[in-house]
């Protein structure tokens, strides 16, 4: 709603401003595409693409995996959302993954990707997303492509400015969108007295180095704001981290023009390093939180959901040389620090220049105390102290810039519809292309690291309209490839995308593809439910409740007829790939299961569960075509009324119609 | 798509097979495809298989704590498919399968499953009975070696 209301404000600004602004919507698109377009795209088929670009599902709660220059679709990862297909969120292995201090949220809104870096540069490990909604962080392990842990935020609300990283992914950031009430403190205030008793909060989310696991290590206590991007220092600047703010208004309804008042709100500088020194000397205030960590154990494949009740809280106000204000025009949204650290580029997204501010101008302004007030306490830098200078007339709506190899910027312009490329030495605007329609983010592999590339770039798009073929009222949303090697940019692809995509980032495949898990060995298996083995396959009762140790493998289940199920009892279905292979899945899905199918991974050991709603006849199969007998791969489940003297049975293989008893010919031959 | 691909592996090695004219009805039939083929490919030694097994040395009696191994692993990775009688169950039991193949034939075949149904005349006759390509089970030189002294134990070998 609020992004309407954005957009719909942004579109009147565009009106009112500059009428003589020529369309956005080029008549004929097509006409801008080169020949030799299609060349630089095509990616023979069984030939790899060069990058893999992880893409935000936005408001599916997905993660999507595009190759590129190809712009194929390899795999959506379900991170906050469930998927019934993969059985995320359904099986009792990964329910507790969607677990949160008020219980399971089975969706959420993913909007930016981050991943990790060593020194500054994409290292291929982990990439985290966030959780906008109900504010959560997620890690995924790039050797699974999987969703490995979320954590939840505790005194957030709108987890937007996240999750982004500091270069060698020792903190993760997540700074409120929405500033509310600290979760210790009464939130059942009038919601007028913002000023008084609503704050920002800023999370610092620190890091295993060999296994990932998230903590968070502290938060900031910060004026009640809306925080929308970061980024991190690098190189000189590596102990920073700059946030844009808006709302300083401090609007807590119709912010459309309440929070658009102020000629300039914050770029605000953070120094971590300092934060972390005051953390280690303990000044943090301990304060009462309820906050999920939730976990996915790679050897047992199941996730453990921990509620923690504590963080470590600093209010910036009551630490100096903390943290520090820069005045930036109209509602920054976008927060991008180029590759030396030197440059960091606030995009106000009223604003008809993009600031360019110093680290070094910084630093001497802080020196000097070239302040020109405080802000709740916090000191605000005189705007000129700080400026490099401004991109003068880049065009309408500059929201983020990527950077390339070469010492250039590349800026979205959501309401002129075009990306503006513009050189960090002396602030030119270099050359200008559409995008259709209205571009959010903007990528560049490795584009917001210390070391980009200089060959594609992708603009996400927030309109479609005509791009494809029409699909009813709702579109897919769009993406736009350009080759940005030469002076001029090029547009060569166009693609629909899943969800909303905000930010995403890419890298060379070479980093990723070797890596990539191809089974679970069975050897390692953990989970207490496992079957290593037909042998080991069985059924136990344990009051009302029958664990069903089921083995997969081409192409039978092991056991395949069960009998003795009685109304009332609860059936989980431990269904463990016994195959050791890689690409063979088997799915697992029985009649009238109110919740989805299981999708089993080789060596891996899942669990559905099943609450009978019927007396009757219940066949079961494998749902993942797994070889020429796959239609074979199936069984029976026979559910008696509660009382029923049905013994507890179960077999593969060996439940023949017995000769004497009067019945039709066996239809399967035995040993299947 | 893998799906795709394995039906049309099944496929392209019936093919190959019935391309190649023969009538895969009788043994003899079969003996003689087996010569043709591997005189076609004289790079290609059928008794050994494809793999990186070239010589196994066997004891003259089994290895009790070889064959033991070999009995878990196969409780584990084969017994889905495998009876240890002489019956078919999703592939051939496995009662005489040393005598019908040489241990390199066997652990090659464990071991590069995929590769040797693409070439090998005996795996893909197997193949064409069965009709569902042996899964690769990923088992290590060891449990390669195992499975074996484990089946020439199961053959009566003492």
């Amino acid at each position: 709603m609020m992004k309407i209301l954005q957009r719909n404000v942004l579109y009147l600004v565009a009106i009112s401003l500059l009428p003589g602004i020529q369309s956005c919507k080029p008549k004929n698109a097509g006409n801008t595409v080169n020949s030799d377009a299609a060349g630089k795209v095509y990616v023979a088929p069984g030939k790899y693409d060069e990058y893999y670009n992880f893409v935000s599902g936005g408001f599916s709660g997905q993660l999507a995996v595009y190759g590129i220059p190809s712009c194929r679709l390899l795999r959506v990862i379900p991170v906050f959302s469930v998927d019934p297909e993969k059985g995320w969120g359904y099986s009792e292995e990964t329910k507790p993954m969607l677990n949160t201090s008020h219980g399971q949220v089975p969706w959420d809104d993913l909007h930016h990707v981050a991943m990790s870096q060593t020194n500054g540069e994409i290292d291929g490990r982990w990439v985290f997303v966030n959780g906008n909604n109900t504010p959560r962080v997620g890690r995924i392990d790039l050797r699974t492509f999987r969703t490995a842990e979320i954590i939840e935020l505790p005194n957030s609300a709108g987890n937007h400015s996240s999750p982004f990283l500091t270069e060698n992914t020792e903190y993760i950031i997540a700074g409120t969108r929405f500033s509310v009430p600290p979760d210790d403190k009464n939130g059942d205030v009038p919601i007028n007295t913002y000023k008084q008793n609503f704050k920002g909060t800023i999370s610092f989310i620190s890091v295993n180095k060999d296994n990932g696991n998230m903590d968070i290590a502290f938060q900031l206590q910060c004026p009640g704001v809306n925080f929308d991007l970061s980024h991190s220092g690098k190189g000189k600047s590596s102990g920073w981290f700059f946030f844009s703010c808006y709302n300083t208004e401090q609007a807590n309804t119709l912010l459309e023009v309440n929070a658009s008042k102020r000629d300039k709100d914050f770029i605000m500088a953070v120094n971590w390093k300092k934060a972390e020194e005051l953390i280690k000397a303990g000044k943090g205030r301990k304060q009462a939180v309820k906050y999920a960590s939730n976990r996915f154990d790679e050897r047992t494949h199941t996730a453990t959901s921990t509620i923690k009740n504590e963080v470590a809280v600093l209010d910036v106000k009551d630490f100096p040389e903390l943290v520090y204000l820069i005045p930036c025009p109209k509602s920054p949204h976008g927060c991008d620090v180029d590759p030396t650290g030197e440059y960091i580029v606030g995009s106000g997204k009223l604003a008809a220049l993009i600031p360019v501010f110093s680290f070094d101008k910084i630093q001497k302004a802080i020196a000097d105390k070239a302040f020109e007030g405080t802000y709740d306490g916090v000191p605000v830098i005189k705007y000129e102290a700080a400026l490099y200078g401004e991109v003068k007339k880049p065009g309408l709506g500059p929201l983020h810039t990527e950077f390339d190899d070469r010492g250039n910027a590349y800026t979205s312009m959501f309401v002129s519809s075009e990306v503006v490329k513009w050189s960090l030495k002396d602030l030119t605007v270099l050359d200008r292309v559409p995008t259709y329609y209205s571009v959010g983010h903007l990528m560049i592999p490795g584009g917001d690291s210390r070391k980009p590339t200089g060959r594609y770039l992708i603009a996400y798009n927030k309109i479609t309209k005509d791009r494809f073929l029409p699909t009813g009222p709702e579109l897919s949303q769009s993406a736009q490839l350009y080759d940005i090697s030469g002076d001029k940019m090029q547009l060569i692809m166009d693609y629909p995308t899943i969800g909303e995509p905000h930010y995403a980032q890419a890298v060379s495949a070479d980093l990723i593809r070797d890596k990539s898990v191809k089974f679970f060995k069975i050897e390692d298996n953990n989970n207490p439910y496992v079957s290593k083995g037909e042998a080991t396959a069985k059924v136990v009762r344990e009051g009302n409740k029958v664990h069903v140790y089921m083995t997969l493998i081409r192409s039978h289940l092991t056991p395949d007829n069960i009998e003795g199920i009685k109304m009332g009892d609860e059936v989980y279905f431990h269904a463990t790939n016994i195959e050791q292979d890689w690409d063979v899945p088997h799915g697992f899905a029985i009649k009238g299961a109110l919740n989805a199918e299981l999708l089993v991974m080789p060596g891996e050991t899942t669990t559905l569960k099943w609450v009978p709603d019927r007396v009757g006849m219940f066949p079961m199969y494998c749902t993942d075509f797994c070889s020429a007998l796959h239609q074979e791969m199936s069984g029976y489940v026979r559910v008696s009324p509660a009382g029923s003297n049905v013994a507890l049975n179960f077999s593969t293989g060996t439940n023949l119609a017995k000769a004497d008893i009067p019945v039709g010919p066996a239809k399967s031959a035995p040993g299947k | 798509m893998k799906r795709l691909l394995v039906i049309a592996c099944i496929s392209a090695s019936i093919f190959i097979w019935s391309g190649c004219g023969g009538n895969t009805d009788t043994p003899s039939t079969k003996e003689t495809e087996t010569s043709k083929t591997a005189s076609e490919n004289p790079s290609y030694d059928p008794h050994r298989g494809e793999g990186k097994f070239t010589k196994v040395e066997i004891g003259a009696s089994v290895d009790p704590v070889m064959a033991e191994n070999g009995n878990k692993v196969y409780g584990v990775k084969c017994s889905g498919c495998h009876k240890l009688t002489d019956e078919k169950l999703v592939g051939p039991g496995w009662k005489g399968v040393t005598t019908r193949h040489s241990p390199e034939w066997i652990m090659n075949f464990i071991t590069n499953t995929d590769e040797m149904l693409n070439k090998d005349p005996k795996a893909q006759a197997q193949l064409e009975i069965c009709l569902v390509r042996m899964p690769n089970q990923n088992l290590s030189d060891e449990d390669a070696r195992a499975l074996y002294e484990f089946q020439r134990k199961n053959d009566g070998v003492k």
